[in-house]
This record gives C-alpha cells, structure tokens and sequence, in this order.
C-alpha cells in the first residue's frame, strides 16, 4: 500500500511537467500581449516596450519556459503581471475561499444525492422514485446562472431570508487564520461570523452542488439496483434481516464503488468549473480569478494556478483510490 | 465490518446535521440583513479600529481595483478607489471638467507657458500625519519619472525611455509652499491634465515604507481613508475628519466586487449595497417602479465610433467612400442598441467638452446619395470589408456584436459586404493597432477633459504609428497637424476653441470616422442618499454624498 502511494506520489511529475507545458505553450497561443492588457491602450510604445523586456516576454519561448519551471521548482510561483503582487498571496485568499465552497456543494451533493438514490432504488417505481429521478434530470439540465439569479431573486430579494452574495456581510468582522471562513470562525469562537458565513455559503453551495448532487443520485440509483439483485441481498432478505440494514449495511457498501468513482471526478470539476457560480454569488474564489487572468493574459498567475489545481486532481484522485479499498478489501495495490 | 459501515452511516447523519444547522444558521444571521441598513453592525465585532454605522456607503460594482497606486494603473475601478484617497493639486469642478483648487491655492503661468507656479494649501496633512508641502508634491513628480510603469505620467507628458521627464524638465519647491513646474514647451493642457486622479500626491513616508506594497497600502490626503481590502471582494476606507475641504458625511465608504450586472441589481434591490454602476438596460424600468431607486446619468465624456482604415490600399482610402459610408448607416436604428442611454454623435469628441463644434451638420441617413458617391468613385458595383469588433461591451458601445451586425445589414444596401472579425478585448486592440481591418468599431473615454485629448490622441498623424496607434483610422492630415500642434502650445481658451472647431469641420470633410454615440452611463443609486453628482471623467469624490 505505502510503495502504491509513493509510486502514485512519483507519477504526480511527469504529470506536473505535462500540464506546466500545456499551460505554457496553450496561454501563448492564444493572441493578445500581457502588457498591452496591464497598460491599456493609454500606454506609449516606449512604455510597452519596456515593460515587455521586464517581464523578459522577448525572450525566445524556451528559455522564458526554463527560468519559469527554475523558479517553480524553487518554490516561487512568480508575480502577477497585473497586480505586481505575487501568485500565492494572490490565491492564498482565493484558492481557500474555492475549496471551502466545492466541499461545502460536495458534502451538500452527496447527502441528499445518496439519500435520494439509495431511496429510489429500494421504493423503485414509486412516486419518490418518479420524483427525484425527474429532479435528477433538471438538476444535470439546469443552467447555474440561472438557477443561481432564481435563488438571490426569490430568498434575499424577496424573502430576505439569505444574504445575497459575498462571502461575509459587510460589518462582520472575522479574524483570519486559515481562509477557510466556516474554520476560522469556529477558531476564534467568533459564533456570529460562522453563522454568517453559513447563511452566505448556502446559496451558491447549493446551486454548485446540484449537478453533481443529481449524478451522483443517478449513479447511487442504478449501482444500487443492480447490487440489490444480486443472490447475496436475497439470502439476506430470506435469513429475515432489517430492511434498512440489509440496504445500509450489504447493499450500500457494494454499491458505493462507482459513487465514489464519480464523486471524486465531481470535486476536481467543482474546484476548476465554479467560475459561474463565484460571478453570480460574487465569490471572491480562484475560478473567477483564473478566468479574468486569462482574458488579461497574466501568464504565471494562469500557469501556476492550473498547477497547483492540477496536483490538487492527481491527489483527489488518489484519495479516491485508496477509499476503493475501503469500500472493496479485495482491491489489492501491490 | 460492522464498525465500518458505522462510520459510513455516521458520516453521513453528520453531514446531514451540518446542513439543517446550516438552515437555521441561515435565517438568524439574516435577521441582521432583514432589516435594511446596507451594513448591519455586528455584537461580535472583534478587532477592528471602527464600527460600521448607517451612513455607508456601499458601492457595487463588476470588478475589483487592480492596484491603489492611481500612478500605476488605467482602469476605472482603480482610478474610482484612489479619487476617495488622493488629491491632486486641483480638482474638477463637480459639474463640469473646468478646474478649482484643491492642494493648490492659486496659480500662475509665465508668459511663454513654460513655468508654472503653484501655491500650496498649508497646514495639510497626509493620513499618515506626515505634513503635505512642496517637497512632497516635488517627490512624487520625480517618483513618476523613475519607471515606465507610471503609465499616465509617460502618455499625458509625452515621457520616453531616453527622455522619462517628458515636458516636465523641472520640478522644485522654491519655499515650504511653492511650486514651480519648468516645461520644454509650453502645453495648453497642463493644467488640465494635474486635475487627473493618476496625478493624486502620495505621502512620501508611505511610499518609502511599503516600497512594492505601496499599492495595497495608498496614503494620501484626501476625504476618506484607507482601511483594508480582500481581493475580488471589498475595498473599505473611512472618512477623514481632518480633511482640509469638505467633510464626507458619510462614515464609511466601502467598494464591492458584485461581478454579475442582474445580481449587482437585486442587491440594491435587497439593501445591501446603496449604489452601483453598470446596470442591464433591462433592469432600468425596474428601477423607475422602485420607489426606493433613482437613476443618475454620468455626463459623457467618451465618443463610440467606428473608424476607416485610410492607410489601406482600396476603397477605405478614398474620402468619397468614407463618406457615402457616413450617409448609408442610419444612426437612429444604432441608437435603439444602446437602449436610451446613447446620444447620436457627429463629432470626434463629446458635447460636454468645450470646444465642441455644434454647426456642424451630420451626414444624413440617404441611401440613394450614398450609392451615387460610391459609382463616383468607381465602387458603384460595391466591394468587400471587414469589420473588426470586441466582443464585451465597452462605456461607449454596449452591444457591439449587434451594432456590427446593424452596420453589416446597412451597408449591403449599397453594395458593401462586410465580414465582421470579432475578438476580445485585448486583441481586438492589438489588431487594430497594428492596422489589421478595413474599418474598426472602437471608442474612447476622455482624460483630463481637454479636446486635445480627444482630437490628438484619436486624429492626428502623430499618434497613426502601426503597433501603438491611438488613431486606427490611421487618419494623416497635414492641416489638421499643425492646428493641433498649435492649440498645444497656446494658452488663451477662446483662441484654442476656434482652433478645435476648424479641425473638427476638417474632419467632418474628411470623414476618416462614422462617429456613433456619446453615452451617458447610467447609475442606480438608493434614495436613502442625496448630492451624488456623477462626474463627466468617469469618478467623483465621494465627501459631497449625503445621508437622509
């Protein structure tokens, strides 16, 4: 198991170099001058000049590539083009603010997307089961801009029940330690401020959450009723078990397999697909910044950011992996 | 076994709490919210120098401040910040783009233009209590010379590598009070041009202090103070109540990030925030039905147009072309685009500057005459054009895709077919600052509220340089050259407006533009607040807001 880990560990460089290249060669393909775009077109030719020979976007595109990875390596991400600050304390806020909103929409996804597929599978053809799998297929139909400006209209226009968008609302003060709001304020036992950041992660949790939460619903419901067909689950059932232990405890575990599969994958979308969702909700997260590097063509704030997503995948992934076993001790790694 | 699928199933009971807390989270946090003061002042208010209050103003907008060093940047957003923040050595009035002192008193100009000299207010201080003077405006003009990085600085006084000054040659403070500016030349619109936020005097110990950091911790002497700022998300300051001119009412100034033009609205709907800017033409009626909303419309100071290659072989060349094309596209039509908030335009520069030509009769929307200009100039069978357009909306053209496609529709009806290019931003400026199209949809929003900003910068030959042009039309005119180079360098206004309105009947002629609209963006603001008068430069200090 541990020389699995490690070999998988080793696999994360070829990775690392690969989609350092890829990142690299594909943001320069794209037209546009990163100094044009810092400048504006107020600047001088002079000015553009000579901000293009200090950024050294003259150089011939290997040698800029090699003093790139050289740094990397050294641990320095580089400096924003734009904002001249550097790339982690740039994402320090940001990447934080991402992943605290993907887990929130993940935990939020599996909970009910299991409950619904393992109901829908044990009451198969009844009108839960009608119900939630046609919810199931608005949720993977439905577009989150949408849904996201639905929400804000109905609980905070209308209701006001919810705070609109942000993270905090103005006024809340939170001391900060991790980024991760939800934990910093349990941290500091500042109990007002996690309740707001809990009523401003609601909305667009939710609305992250809804594709996956209907995937995975789907996934459950079917991996569940093949499971539940098998001679296993009737032995059980003959022998006069508890119909929910029979389903928690033989059915479930069995099922589970392309669950997880799937909620894996689902988290590494979330962490690079909530671009939509932080525009709506305003969420100061790294999609949003990512998106807005690349149309201002600040390479290494692009390039650095889709590393460390990238080495965020490959770990999921082998998260993931190692759960497997959890879930099926047959599963060998050696 | 066993204890496993425990786990599993505790897991998710857990979960499952986490999120029915979570609701009940929800709505006593929202209580605070409910009650519509845009900042609800929180009991667990920990760590903090102030308190929020109900005179504050939260101001939404769609994008984050790049830096808050007004030196260094272009865009708005930052430029909206730092005015709060900055002084410059005077200001714009707030109704028009004619100047009034600020950190200067008074002023004089020698004979020549070439030596200003400013007198400065006395007894200011910066935020940081270290006192303003001369030697503190004398720093930051020298500061500006020290990179190309201070991008205004280099395009409004003409710096280059070899020559960082730019028609600065001199800067020195003759007594604590006293400055004196020696220019190589004389410039009409320098004044004009130290009223620009870019120019706002920082204090020389913060910039000392924080070094590279300076942009995240600006020091100024203005009417509010800088608190903090969490990217893509706030920007807080405070009111200065020291501060020499008028005091803000307002207690707090707090700048958010609401990417979202729909979702930016319903905020103002819900309360939470009491202004912003970049509204859905759609939401407009929305807000006349609102008794609680208002619209304010920003005077413009910006032209859309769609510009002629003239430097390409073929038809864009030919002047009589480019004037059937100003007779073939109907303005009116275009005008629907812009959903009432566009003015037809028939000049290069706005009606709000001084300067602008009036008696100058637009070409009329008449198919027929156009068709006969063209077979005059040997096109009456027609020809092929691209059309290069940005695909985001710009202050001056909010639907440019559409308005191509107007002008595409327009134009077959005598003969020319377009193919429209469409890019992004950035490229599309890089494109047509190379000279890739035929003809370019484009627009500009003015400075420093001088019409030289306008005709130099967009019209004269000077500024047509393949890879830097301001002017895409790549319009050379040798007459219209020399009335520019000459309303530069003379100082009586009423003479440079006779100059300005020649070139602009030179121009009219000429016809290397069909010119669009003028635009008055508009801003929605709560009724709760009085005396916000948008400034035509596209920001405004905010001490003159007040709270009902």
């Amino acid at each position: 198991m541990i020389n699995y880990i490690i070999r998988r560990l080793l696999l994360l460089i070829p990775v690392f170099i690969g989609v350092s290249i890829l990142a690299f060669a594909l943001l320069r393909l794209i037209p546009g001058d990163p100094a044009k775009s810092m400048l504006g077109n107020k600047a001088t030719e002079a000015q553009l000049q000579s901000l293009r020979a200090e950024l050294k976007l003259n150089d011939p595109l290997p040698v800029q590539y090699a003093s790139y990875m050289k740094d990397v390596i050294k641990g320095d991400l580089g400096k924003s083009i734009k904002s001249h600050d550097s790339v982690i304390k740039e994402i320090s806020t940001r990447l934080p603010a991402t992943i605290e909103l993907s887990l929130f929409a993940l935990i939020i996804a599996i909970v009910i997307g299991v409950l619904a597929g393992i109901i829908s599978a044990a009451k198969r053809s009844s009108w839960f089961d009608h119900l939630s799998m046609t919810g199931a297929l608005f949720g993977v139909s439905m577009p989150i801009f949408w849904l996201g400006l639905m929400m804000i209209w109905l609980f905070s226009v209308t209701l006001h029940w919810l705070p609109p968008s942000g993270r905090l609302s103005v006024g809340t003060h939170l001391q900060t330690i991790t980024n991760f709001y939800l934990v910093d304020s349990i941290l500091t036992g500042n109990w007002f401020a996690f309740k707001d950041s809990l009523a401003h992660i609601l909305m667009p949790g939710f609305a992250l959450g809804t594709i996956p939460m209907a995937i995975i619903a789907r996934m459950t419901r079917s991996s569940m009723l093949e499971v539940l067909n098998q001679d296993f689950i009737r032995t059980a059932n003959a022998k006069g078990l508890a119909k929910y232990l029979v389903i928690f405890k033989h059915a479930l575990k069995n099922a589970f397999l392309p669950v997880l599969t799937v909620i894996g994958f689902q988290f590494g979308f979330l962490l690079g697909g909530a671009v939509l969702t932080e525009t709506i909700f305003s969420w100061p997260g790294v999609g949003r910044y990512v998106y807005q590097s690349i149309l201002s063509r600040d390479y290494p704030v692009v390039q650095s950011t889709i590393l460390i997503i990238a080495v965020m995948f490959v770990l999921i992934n082998l998260i993931t992996d190692i759960l497997y076993k959890y879930f099926d001790p047959r599963i060998r790694y050696d | 076994m066993k204890r496993k699928s425990y786990v599993v199933f505790s897991m998710l009971i857990i979960s499952l709490l986490f999120v029915i807390v979570g609701c009940g989270g929800g709505d006593a946090a929202n209580q605070d919210n409910g009650n519509n003061t845009a900042a609800g002042d929180s009991s667990a208010n920990k760590g903090s120098s102030d308190s929020s209050s109900d005179k504050t103003i939260i101001f939404g907008r769609g994008a984050d401040s790049v830096q808050l060093d007004p030196s260094k940047v272009t865009d708005g957003e930052s430029i909206y910040v730092t005015n709060q923040i900055y002084d410059t050595l005077v200001r714009y009035k707030q109704e028009n783009t004619e100047v009034q002192p600020a950190l200067a008193t008074d002023w004089k100009t020698s004979d020549d233009g070439k030596v200003w000299t400013f007198h400065l207010k006395k007894d200011v201080k910066f935020h940081d209590g270290t006192d303003f003077n001369a030697d503190a405006v004398v720093y930051n003009f020298k500061r500006w010379t020290t990179s190309a990085d201070f991008v205004y600085y280099g395009y409004m006084f003409g710096a280059s590598k070899d020559n960082m000054k730019g028609i600065i040659q001199n800067v020195e403070a003759t007594d604590d009070d006293t400055v004196k500016f020696t220019l190589s030349e004389p410039n009409a619109p320098f004044l004009q041009t130290l009223a620009m936020p870019p120019f706002g005097i920082a204090s020389p110990t913060a910039v000392k202090k924080y070094g590279d950091d300076y942009f995240k911790n600006p020091v100024g002497t203005g009417p509010f103070v800088f608190d903090s700022w969490d990217k893509d998300d706030k920007i807080v300051l405070h009111k200065n109540k020291d501060y020499f001119g008028q005091v803000a009412d307002a207690d707090q100034v707090i700048f958010r990030v609401i990417p979202d033009n729909g979702a930016r609205f319903m905020e103002l709907q819900a309360g939470t925030i009491n202004m912003m800017d970049g509204m859905n033409p759609e939401d407009m009626q929305k807000v006349k039905d609102d008794n609680n909303l208002q619209i304010v419309n920003r005077p413009s100071m910006n032209v859309g147009y769609m510009a002629m290659n003239t430097s390409k072989k073929g038809p864009m060349a030919n002047t009589k072309v480019r004037q059937a094309i100003n007779m073939a596209i109907d303005k009116k039509k275009l005008m629907t685009l812009y959903q009432g908030i566009g003015q037809e335009a028939k000049n290069p520069m706005p009606p709000s500057l001084w300067g602008y030509n009036d008696e100058i009769k637009d070409y009329s929307y008449n198919v027929d005459q156009a068709k006969k200009l063209l077979a005059e100039a040997g096109y009456g069978k027609g020809f092929t054009m691209n059309l290069y357009t940005m695909t985001n909306p710009r202050p001056y053209m909010p639907q440019p895709k559409l308005t191509a496609e107007a002008i595409q529709q327009m134009l077959k009806d005598v003969n020319i077919k377009v193919n429209i290019v469409e890019n992004d931003w950035d490229t599309h400026l890089t494109k047509t600052e190379e000279g890739a199209h035929d003809a370019a949809l484009m627009g500009w929003t003015g400075d420093n509220g001088d019409p030289d900003n306008f005709l130099y910068v967009l019209l004269d030959k000077d500024n047509a340089k393949k890879g830097s042009a301001g002017n895409i039309a790549f319009y050379k005119n040798d007459q219209v050259h020399k009335l520019l180079k000459k309303a530069q360098i003379t100082m009586d206004q009423g003479t440079r407006t006779d100059i300005y309105k020649q070139v602009q009947e030179i121009i009219h002629d000429d016809a290397p533009w069909v010119p669009i609209a003028y635009t008055t963006p508009p801003m929605a603001i709560s009724k709760t607040i009085s005396g916000y008068v948008p400034h035509a430069t596209g920001s405004e200090p905010f001490n003159y807001i007040k709270f009902k």
